[in-house]
């Protein structure tokens, strides 16, 4: 009995800790988007002591277009696109290694070691890669990527699909220029799976080596090629990783914000804006302390949407573990 | 499974080798622009390609991002400072913290531990920007906006979820006769944890120490928020600040970015298992 009252004891500053710097940080940032906290002004009570406004700075902020539709589909387009690449990518690099070929942890190395680094270090090298008048693009120059991104732009036919693509804001033809809109959000894109893809890599590794010897012997006894192999029966078998990656891949393009603010700071124009850069802007530069606040429940209720039925499924099934 | 050597050399074989040399190089990449541009004198950088190697390798450019000649533009010196001296506490505490939650929720469970485990947990899941704006307004009245402590503080409550699921389920394969048994020769809750359990954890601090460090290292959102000048400033701000200063200089980029990332990096290479068991952790079962 003494043993329960002191573990009780003993967890309460981590609880306390909890209770207050994130339920009841995200309880009052909820009350100050609620409020007209819009001005340079310091705090006396415990929450912002401003007159209540309702959904004011909701209403607002629909109204904004940098944030809607601008920042919202640019996080769309931009987590598509990254978990598209990140999941490809890591999956192949997966399996090539699931191979065991000679010098494997190293390879492991070299795919993860972009992990280690901060976004920051990141941004400044994919800045310098990506600009216009030097790096990847000079590099695309002569093998004639560009010739063949005119030509096919010039193709008449082609012009609807184009011009489709160019409303869903996806740009497949130009490679990364941090001077054009479109493509600065690929190449923001392309630094990111950078990045991260090793993480899907690690996760879907983990996962194959996961899976017993007999289940691959049994198949290599029913006749299957090792391209069956992976097709139909490893590959599926990943899919509880799958879920793990994309949820947490998800997680971290809904509030992407370091890697933005150093390669493009949003630019050009809003090309790259995203909510977390905006609430930035709004809330640390402008002091729109309520509209900052409401773009952040935002933020919370996106990530909640992704996050929490995936949490309440692992809490569940991994409770014993 | 055969010898390696042994393995006859077959086309699969060539074009598997081929495939994961072509995707390392380019992986790579990046990595070799970084190291040729740092090593390149102004002049160089500014007019040969960023592909081209260094004709005449340079350590100005390292020179100029530590301590830069300019008037008013601060390089990342003092940054590299106040990351050690903010990250070592900072991660020594968070480690601290999380092995003791994380002892007590895998071994002294009572009705409700399950709970209080979810209940610390989401906060890892949490966009920062939830909390940003009540956490400036905190830490300014508590008097401890735009300083060390404060940052480490904010490193080390935010990092409790991540430091506690990874020691929770290190510790979930401590046989827990183990600690049955230390209970029935009367030792209670602190006294199992120091004499049982700590000298048990040695390669869960590492899990833990290495993914905080590196975790802490890097951030830039705290970072950039909570602290508004060159005294408490962390490295990732001051690179940050070095780029918008020094924005045509490549070379002096490159270098700042490559000091910036030399500690994690130095830790991964050397400690890289342990990186990528953190990194796993994430996902809960890992």
């Amino acid at each position: 009995m003494r043993g329960r009252l002191l573990t009780i004891l003993l967890l309460l500053p981590a609880v306390l800790a909890t209770a207050l710097f994130v339920y009841f940080f995200i309880a009052w940032t909820g009350w100050a988007s609620l409020t007209g906290w819009n001005q340079v002004a310091r705090m006396e009570g415990l929450f912002p002591d401003f007159p209540f406004v309702g959904l004011r700075n909701y209403r607002s902020l629909l109204a904004t277009e940098r944030f809607w539709p601008n920042d919202v589909l640019n996080t769309v387009v931009f987590t598509v696109c990254f978990e598209a690449l990140c999941l490809s990518l890591g999956l192949l690099l997966a399996i090539l290694l699931d191979r065991q070929p000679r010098g494997e942890g190293l390879y492991r190395n070299v795919f993860l070691l972009p992990m280690s680094l901060s976004f920051v270090v990141t941004g400044t090298i994919w800045a310098w890669l990506m600009n216009p008048t030097t790096g990847v693009n000079v590099l695309l120059e002569p093998l004639g990527l560009n010739a063949v991104r005119r030509g096919l732009l010039g193709v008449r036919a082609l012009a609807p699909l184009w011009a489709g693509l160019d409303a869903l804001r996806i740009d497949v033809v130009r490679p990364g220029l941090t001077a054009d809109g479109r493509a600065a959000l690929g190449a923001v894109v392309i630094a990111a799976a950078w990045q991260m893809s090793g993480f899907a890599m690690a996760m879907f590794l983990a996962g194959l080596r996961g899976i017993s010897e007999e289940i691959r012997e049994a198949a290599r006894a029913d006749g299957a090629s090792e391209l069956q192999l992976y097709a139909r029966i490893l590959v599926p078998m990943l899919r509880p990783v799958l879920v793990s990656v994309v949820v947490i891949l998800g997680y971290v393009s809904l509030k992407i914000f370091d890697l933005v603010f150093i390669m493009t700071r949003g630019g050009p124009g809003d090309s790259t804006d995203f909510p977390a850069i905006y609430l930035f802007d709004s809330a640390f530069k402008g002091n729109l302390w309520a509209r900052g606040a409401s773009v952040a429940v935002v933020m919370l209720l996106a990530s909640a949407v992704v996050v929490l039925p995936y949490l309440r499924r692992q809490l569940r099934g991994g409770g014993e573990g | 499974m055969s010898a390696p050597g042994r393995r006859p050399l077959r086309p699969s074989r060539v074009l598997l080798h081929g495939a994961l040399a072509l995707l390392a190089a380019l992986y790579l990449v990046p990595v070799y622009v970084t190291v040729a541009g740092s090593l390149k004198t102004l002049r160089e950088v500014n007019t040969t390609s960023i592909w081209t190697p260094p004709a005449h390798p340079s350590l100005a450019a390292w020179r100029d991002a530590l301590t830069p000649p300019l008037e008013g533009a601060g390089g990342i010196g003092p940054g590299i400072v106040n990351s050690l001296l903010l990250t070592v506490p900072a991660v020594i505490l968070s480690s601290l913290w999380g092995s003791l939650n994380g002892y007590l929720l895998s071994k002294w469970r009572f009705r409700g531990s399950e709970a209080v485990f979810a209940f610390l947990l989401y906060g890892m899941f949490i966009p920062y920007q939830a909390i940003l704006i009540p956490l400036v307004q905190f830490l300014e009245r508590l008097g401890l906006y735009d300083t060390l402590p404060g940052l480490a503080l904010t490193h080390v409550i935010y990092g409790l979820p991540i430091t506690t699921l990874i020691f929770r389920n290190y510790y979930a394969v401590v046989p827990v006769e183990l600690v049955e048994a230390a209970a029935l020769e009367g030792a209670g809750v602190l006294r199992t944890y120091a004499r049982i359990v700590l000298p048990l954890s040695g390669p869960g601090f590492v899990v833990v120490g290495i993914w905080q460090f590196t975790s802490i290292w890097n951030e830039f959102l705290f970072a950039v928020t909570l602290t508004s000048n060159p005294d408490s400033q962390p490295v990732t701000v001051a690179l940050q600040n070095l780029a918008g200063s020094f924005a045509a200089l490549y070379n002096v980029q490159m270098a700042g970015a490559l000091v910036t990332a030399l500690p994690t990096l130095i830790a991964f290479v050397l400690l890289g298992r342990f990186f990528v068991r953190g990194l796993m952790a994430g996902s809960l079962k890992g």
